[in-house]
C-alpha cells in the first residue's frame, strides 16, 4: 500500500484527528493570547513584575515539552484539558515578551510629544502605544501558534487525540506510513498558518 | 504672561543646578527665544512650564496662577507644544493628529473638522490633499507644519518650542522660520521657543534669554544683544570677533537711519544699490563693495525708499562689540 493509497483509505480518520488537532491548539491559542496580551500589557507598568513575567515564562519555555505535559499529568489527569493547559503555558513566552517590547520600545519623541500636548498615560496607551505596538504582538502571536501547531503533537501522548496520535502509533506499531501522514499534516497546517498570520502582520505593519 | 520667580531644579545625583535661580517674565503675545549651548539649561527651563519637568523649588505662574494649582492635564491641553521630531502620531493621518487635542477638549466632530482644514490652510497645506495622508508621506518640512497645526488645535493662548527647525536643512528652515512669523502676526500666542542657534534666536525673538549652566546671563531684545552684549559669553555666542557673522545677524530695516521725505526725494534716481529691510548688514557690505560706494538705500516691502545705511554706520556697530568683549 503506498502513500496515497494509505491517506484514501484512511481519511474519515485523519480528517478527525486533524480537526481535533486544529481545535486543541485553536482553543489553547485563544487563552494564549488572551493571557499573554493582559499580562504583557499589565508589566508594562511594574519593571520588577515584568522581570518576573518574562523570566518565568522563559523557564516554562526550557522545560522539554514533552516532561511539561507528563508533568501536568498527576495534577490534571490525561485529555485535553491538560493537553491545552500545556500548550498555554508554553506558548505565553513569545506573546508576553513581544507585546511588553512592543509597547516599551515606542520612539520617546512620539511619547513626549503625547505628554506634552496633555493626553493621561491611560489614553496614550490605548491610542498610542498598543496600536504601536500590534505588528510587534502579532508577530509574538504568529509566533507562538506555529510553536503551538508543532507541539500540539506532543499531546496525542496523553491522550488529547490530534495529529500526534497517528505519530506515537505510528512509532509503536513501526508504521512509516502513518507518522509520515501526521508529521507532513501538521508540518503543512503549521506553514499555512505561518502564512496566513504573516499577511495578516504586513497589513498591520503598513 | 508666564512668570518664573526663582526657579530651581537639580536632577538627582548632580552636583549641580541644572537651572539656578531663574527669574523671567514673558510677555504676552510675544516671542521669547531661550538661548546656549546643549546643557544651558534651557530645555529643562521650557518643559517646566507644561509641567514634563518639575521644579526643584520656586514657582512658575501662567497668568497670575501658579501651575502647582492647576491640574496637569488641563494645564497642557491649553498648552502648544512642538518638538524638533514632530512626534508626530505614525499611525494616525493628518487629520488625526491634529483633532487629537480638540478631541480631548470634547470638541463637536463638525467643529474639529472644520478646525483641521482652517489650520491645514494657516500652514500652507492643501486640506484635500493632505488631511488623510499618512505622516511617513510627508517631507520633514511638511511634518514640521502639520506639528505646527496641531500645537494649535486646540487653540492654546501659548506654545512651546523645542528646536522645532532644528532638523530641516538651511533653505526649508529659513522658510519655515519666515512662515511661523507670519502666523505668529496672525495668532498672537505667547511663544516660549527654545534653539541653540543665535541667528535663529535674532530673528525669531522679540525677547532673547541667553541661558549659560543653568542661569539666565542676558536678557533683552535681539538689538541690545548684539550691540551690548553683556559679557563674553553673549560676545562668543554671537560671533565674537568674528565682524561678518555679526553684520549677518543684523537687519538693515533695524540698523538703517530713516530718511526725511525730502531725503527719499534726492535719492530718488540715484545709482546706489537698494536692499530691502529683511536683508542683514552683511549684505548691505556686499552690496557696498559691489556697487564701490560707501553707501546704500533700504526699501520696505512696497519698494518705497525709507532708509539709508553707510559704511560708518556698519562700522560702529561692529566697533561697538569689539570694546565690550
Amino acid at each position: 500500500m503506498n502513500f496515497f493509497e494509505f491517506l484514501i483509505s484512511r481519511w474519515p480518520t485523519i480528517l478527525s484527528l486533524t480537526l481535533e488537532h486544529l481545535f486543541i491548539v485553536f482553543i489553547a491559542m485563544v487563552i494564549s493570547v488572551t493571557v499573554g496580551v493582559a499580562v504583557g500589557i499589565l508589566i508594562t507598568k511594574n519593571q520588577m513584575a515584568a522581570r518576573i513575567v518574562l523570566n518565568v515564562t522563559n523557564i516554562l519555555m526550557t522545560i522539554p515539552s514533552l516532561a511539561l505535559f507528563s508533568l501536568l499529568i498527576p495534577v490534571l489527569g490525561i485529555g485535553k484539558i491538560p493537553a491545552i493547559v500545556g500548550l498555554v503555558a508554553y506558548t505565553q513566552l513569545p506573546i508576553v515578551r513581544n507585546v511588553y517590547t512592543g509597547i516599551m520600545t515606542i520612539n520617546p519623541a512620539i511619547l513626549e510629544a503625547a505628554r506634552g500636548m496633555g493626553l493621561t498615560e491611560k489614553k496614550i496607551m490605548r491610542t498610542i502605544r498598543i496600536p504601536l505596538a500590534l505588528p510587534a504582538m502579532m508577530s509574538g502571536i504568529r509566533t507562538a501558534t506555529v510553536m503551538g501547531i508543532g507541539i500540539g503533537a506532543i499531546a496525542g501522548y496523553i491522550g488529547a487525540g490530534g495529529l500526534g496520535v497517528y505519530i506515537f502509533q505510528g512509532i509503536s506499531r513501526s508504521s512509516d506510513q502513518m507518522v509520515i501522514v501526521g508529521a507532513v499534516l501538521i508540518s503543512v497546517i503549521s506553514i499555512l498558518t505561518d502564512q496566513f498570520l504573516g499577511g495578516v502582520q504586513r497589513k498591520l505593519n503598513r | 504672561m508666564i512668570r518664573f520667580e526663582n526657579v530651581v531644579k537639580r536632577y538627582p545625583g548632580e552636583a549641580t543646578d541644572a537651572v539656578h535661580n531663574l527669574n523671567l517674565e514673558i510677555e504676552s503675545g510675544t516671542i521669547c527665544m531661550l538661548v546656549g549651548p546643549s546643557g544651558c539649561g534651557k530645555t529643562t527651563t521650557m518643559k517646566m512650564i507644561n509641567k514634563l519637568i518639575r521644579p526643584s523649588s520656586g514657582a512658575i505662574l501662567i497668568g497670575g496662577r501658579n501651575i502647582d494649582t492647576v491640574d496637569t492635564i488641563e494645564l497642557r491641553l491649553s498648552i502648544g507644544y512642538i518638538i524638533q521630531d514632530t512626534g508626530l502620531f505614525p499611525h494616525m493621518t493628518v487629520g488625526e493628529n491634529i483633532a487629537v487635542v480638540p478631541g480631548e477638549l470634547g470638541w463637536k466632530k463638525d467643529r474639529i473638522s472644520s478646525r483641521i482644514d482652517e489650520l491645514l490652510d494657516l500652514v500652507d497645506l492643501n486640506p484635500k490633499a493632505f488631511r488623510n495622508k499618512k505622516p511617513n508621506e510627508l517631507s520633514g518640512g511638511q511634518k514640521q507644519r502639520v506639528g505646527v497645526a496641531r500645537a494649535l488645535a486646540g487653540d492654546p493662548p501659548i506654545m512651546l518650542m523645542d528646536e522645532p527647525f532644528g532638523a530641516l536643512d538651511p533653505i526649508t528652515r529659513a522658510r519655515m522660520q519666515d512662515e511661523f512669523l507670519r502666523i505668529q502676526e496672525k495668532i498672537r500666542k505667547t511663544i516660549v521657543f527654545v534653539t541653540h542657534d543665535v541667528e535663529e534666536a535674532i530673528k525669531m525673538g522679540d525677547t532673547i534669554a541667553v541661558l549659560k549652566l543653568g542661569q539666565i546671563v542676558q536678557l533683552s531684545s535681539p538689538m541690545e544683544i548684539l550691540s551690548n552684549p553683556s559679557d563674553p559669553f553673549v560676545s562668543e555666542l554671537i560671533g565674537g570677533r568674528n565682524s561678518l557673522k555679526m553684520l549677518s545677524l543684523m537687519r538693515c530695516g533695524q540698523i538703517m537711519k530713516t530718511l526725511s521725505p525730502a531725503e527719499v526725494e534726492e535719492a530718488r534716481g540715484s545709482p546706489q544699490g537698494i536692499l530691502g529691510m529683511k536683508a542683514t548688514a552683511q549684505d548691505a557690505l556686499s552690496e557696498m563693495l559691489r556697487t564701490g560706494e560707501r553707501f546704500i538705500f533700504v526699501e520696505d516691502e512696497r519698494h518705497d525708499v525709507v532708509g539709508v545705511l553707510d559704511f560708518e554706520n556698519l562700522l560702529e556697530r561692529v566697533n561697538r562689540h569689539g570694546i565690550t568683549s
